[in-house]
Parts: C-alpha cells; sequence; structure tokens
C-alpha cells in the first residue's frame, strides 16, 4: 500500500514522515517517533492512555490515524516539562499530590488534564470530574488525580492550594 | 489491534468528495470524525479500501441562524456544538445531549454528520433530532436534497442516504421562545450508548400543554418518534393520567434488543421512565 508523506509538529519540532495510512497515531508516536510516554491502555479508545493534544484538542491517538494529522500540531507528555526542563504545575502537582501509583495512565491524564485547564483555567472539582471522564485510573487514585489538577491550577493561577474535602 | 490496508483521500470540495464515493463506490467511507468507523476498522468489522476524510473540506462545519432555522455543519464537532453561545441561547437540548454523548475527548472528535448519518440506533443525536424535526442535506453529484430526520432512519445502520451521497448539514427549525427542553439517558457508565434515553420539547401556556415532540433513543432498530404519545399530552396540564397514556403510548412503540444492557422488558421500561423524567425536567424549564 502507498505510503502517505505527512508534515506534523511535534512538542514544537517539524517532523517528515512517510506513513501507512493504517498507521494508528499511537503506533506512530511509539514506534516511529520513539515518543512512548503515550501508552496504549485498552486500545478500544475508553481508557484515554493514549491522550494526547492535536491542534487544542484532547485525542484519544489510538483512535486516530496519523494521516488525519498532517499538519497538525501535537503534544505528547515528552513535550509538557517547561522550557528549562523543570516540571510544569501539572506535572508538579501530580508529583506533589500522589497523583500517580502505577504511572501507566499519567501521560493521559496530564494532557487531558491541560486542555481542560487551558479552557477553564479555575474549575471545580466536578468540572474536574467530568473533565476527566475519558481517562481510566485502574490503581482508581481518583482522588489524588484530582488534588493534582486543583494543585496545578493553583500553582498556575497563582491562588493558595486548598485540599478539598475527602 | 491494526486495521486492514486501505487508500486514504482527502478532498478539498464536497464536489470531488461526491465525485470519490461515486467512483469508488461500495469500497469507500466517507471519515468524520472516525470514532465509529476507526474502531471497526481495528476490529476489522470494516474493512473499507477507501477513506475519504471529510476533514479537508473548507465550509463543513459551523453553527449558524438562517432565518427561521439553525443551520450546523456536518463537520461541527460534539465539543463545538457544547461551546456554541447561539445553541446555548437558542437550543439548549442540543448541548444537554452532546453533554451525554461518549467522553471529552470523543467529542472534539465526533461531529454531528457523523452521528446523524452512521444509522447506528445507539447513537444521540438522531431521536433529538426527530423531536426538533429537523432536516438533513444530503449532497450528491445532482446537488443537495432535503430528508426530515424523522424519515431518514429505515432500520439500524439502514437510512434514506443514497449511493454517493454525504449528508453535509443539519437544519433545525428555531424552537419557540419559552419552551421547555429535556434530554434524559440511562447509561451504565460514561462512554456508554443508552439502556433508554428520551428527548423531550415542550410548550406551555400557563398550566396546560401547548405542544410537546418526542424522541427516543437506543429503543429500536432506528430512532423513535414517538407521535402518538406527543398527541395524548397536547391540550392537558401534564396531570398523572395523561403522563401515564403517554408513557404507555411510549412505550408501546419500542422493540428494543436483549443485550448486555439488560432484557427488552426492561429496556422498554427503562424508555418509560426516562420519558417521565424528562417530562417532568422540561416543564419544569418552561416558561408560559
Amino acid at each position: 500500500m502507498t505510503k502517505s508523506h505527512i508534515k506534523v509538529t511535534i512538542n514544537g519540532k517539524a517532523v517528515e514522515a512517510l506513513v501507512e495510512p493504517r498507521t494508528l497515531l499511537i503506533h506512530f508516536l511509539r514506534e516511529q517517533q520513539n515518543l512512548t510516554g503515550a501508552h496504549i491502555g485498552c486500545d478500544t479508545g475508553h481508557c484515554g492512555a493514549c491522550t494526547v493534544d492535536i491542534d487544542d484538542m484532547s485525542v484519544k491517538s489510538c483512535m486516530t490515524f496519523a494521516v488525519q494529522a498532517d499538519g497538525a500540531s501535537i503534544t505528547t507528555i515528552e513535550g509538557m516539562a517547561n522550557a528549562d526542563g523543570t516540571l510544569s504545575a501539572l506535572q508538579e502537582g501530580f508529583r506533589m499530590m500522589h497523583g500517580l501509583q502505577c504511572g501507566y495512565c499519567t501521560p493521559g491524564m496530564i494532557l487531558r488534564a491541560h486542555r481542560l485547564l487551558q479552557e477553564n483555567p479555575d474549575p471545580t472539582e466536578d468540572e474536574i470530574r467530568h473533565g476527566i471522564a475519558g481517562n481510566l485510573c485502574r490503581c482508581t487514585g481518583y482522588v489524588n488525580i484530582v488534588k493534582a489538577i486543583q494543585y496545578a491550577a493553583a500553582k498556575i493561577n497563582g491562588t493558595p492550594f486548598q485540599e478539598a474535602a475527602e | 489491534m491494526i486495521p486492514g490496508t486501505f487508500a486514504y483521500h482527502r478532498p478539498t470540495t464536497i464536489g470531488s468528495a461526491v465525485a470519490l464515493l461515486i467512483e469508488l463506490g461500495e469500497d469507500a467511507r466517507p471519515l468524520a470524525g472516525g470514532h465509529s468507523l476507526i474502531p471497526l476498522m481495528k476490529t476489522r468489522l470494516a474493512s473499507p479500501e477507501h477513506l475519504i476524510d471529510l476533514a479537508g473540506i473548507d465550509g463543513l462545519s459551523g453553527i449558524a441562524r438562517s432565518d427561521d432555522d439553525i443551520v450546523i455543519g456536518a463537520m461541527t464537532t460534539q465539543h463545538s456544538l457544547i461551546g456554541s453561545s447561539l445553541l446555548s441561547e437558542l437550543a439548549p437540548i442540543i448541548r444537554e445531549t452532546s453533554l451525554m454523548i461518549a467522553d471529552p475527548q470523543i467529542r472534539y472528535k465526533g461531529t454531528i454528520g457523523g452521528n446523524c448519518a452512521n444509522g447506528d440506533p445507539g447513537n444521540d443525536m438522531p431521536a433529538l433530532m426527530q423531536c426538533l424535526n429537523a432536516r438533513y442535506a444530503l449532497t450528491g453529484n445532482e446537488g443537495s436534497r432535503e430528508v426530515l430526520a424523522r424519515d431518514f432512519y429505515l432500520g439500524a445502520y439502514e437510512t434514506a442516504l443514497a449511493a454517493g451521497e454525504i449528508l453535509t448539514a443539519v437544519r433545525i427549525p428555531v424552537p419557540a421562545a419559552g419552551h421547555g427542553y429535556a434530554y434524559e439517558k440511562l447509561k451504565r457508565k460514561v462512554g456508554d450508548y443508552a439502556t433508554a434515553a428520551a428527548a423531550v420539547m415542550i410548550t406551555m401556556a400557563g398550566d396546560t400543554c401547548m405542544s410537546v415532540s418526542i424522541g427516543l433513543t437506543n429503543v429500536a432498530e432506528t430512532p423513535l418518534w414517538a407521535e402518538e404519545a406527543g398527541r395524548l399530552l397536547v391540550g392537558t396540564k401534564l396531570d398523572e393520567g395523561s403522563v401515564a397514556s403517554a408513557v404507555a403510548a411510549a412505550e408501546a412503540i419500542t422493540d428494543p434488543a436483549s443485550d448486555m444492557r439488560g432484557p427488552a422488558d426492561y429496556r422498554t421500561k427503562m424508555a418509560g421512565v426516562m420519558l417521565r423524567r424528562a417530562l417532568e425536567r422540561a416543564r419544569s424549564r418552561a416558561t408560559a
């Protein structure tokens, strides 16, 4: 099958590549670009571990073909740290609030939370929970994931962080 | 899971997309958000040889008012429907329903056109479009024709869409000011299709119901417009007796499958429960 030539921007870097049309974006990122941060969890579009940001949208990269992303700008977990290499507010929040246990869902959680905070910088707990409804944590560590996102929102907004009551 | 091989096409005009569909025939499928089709391709339940991506066509997305209609381009995503101030003002039931579709990620990709044209009885938009009396613009090589959402669905995955036609827009009559609305959906978890769901649009004059339209999701091979149930409510005060007969009339037209969402009898009863709740909430939102 003829390969397609695509140009994408990944984590700020211009990338050109040849892909089979049937290559899923998650396989392109992990296997052709060696960006193994985004995970394949369920491979059926339910779990959100493969979530990346494409042109300001949270997208499940296991349900998108790489060719569809031609011309797009993609951010993965590898592009989430600050420019000087320090942890971004969200990454710091997940660390400080113990927002990860096994860590498998974390890249998807952080990418989804990143877009959520871009659209809603000061979400309520309810809005956070609905906002990450497409991401599953099999460790069921949602309480601390919500806290991690609240921590990041407070840090970005320069407001004091208050832990939600459990 | 890896899909079978296919050729990828990304036309930039609706004319070239239609021409490709006609030329390639049954081996080709249009691709909108892809979140129904791509999972089927991954499990090889679908193996189209050609995908015609509609994402490169300008003018297929957007929400606008045109005289007495709200016109929504087929490639408008659920995320855009949710964020539209025009829809929040004129037809907030579209936002309410969109928020119950799948999950946030999928709503960035899922489109109104795909949801309406797919023909899956589990999709939420078709019954809502029947409730709102929407018209679908179907574009083929001889131009565009309109089909009522109430006439569009013929069976599971069977629609009035002819070979070589693409659903390009949805036209919804602007609902009456002060109307009440509700979409009630029973689902097992986020991302699930409905066990049963009901869309209700209502207008009231004082305590009296002046008009009502009811759509039901996933309780038959097609979405259902519950015309008789609505007729039984017009002119009443939505008293318990009238509501009970409307619910019975709605339940009578359902024909759900028994599946992992429950046995058929249960799903029929749940359609009634969803209708009852939707009527109550719609009434509470109507201003006479």
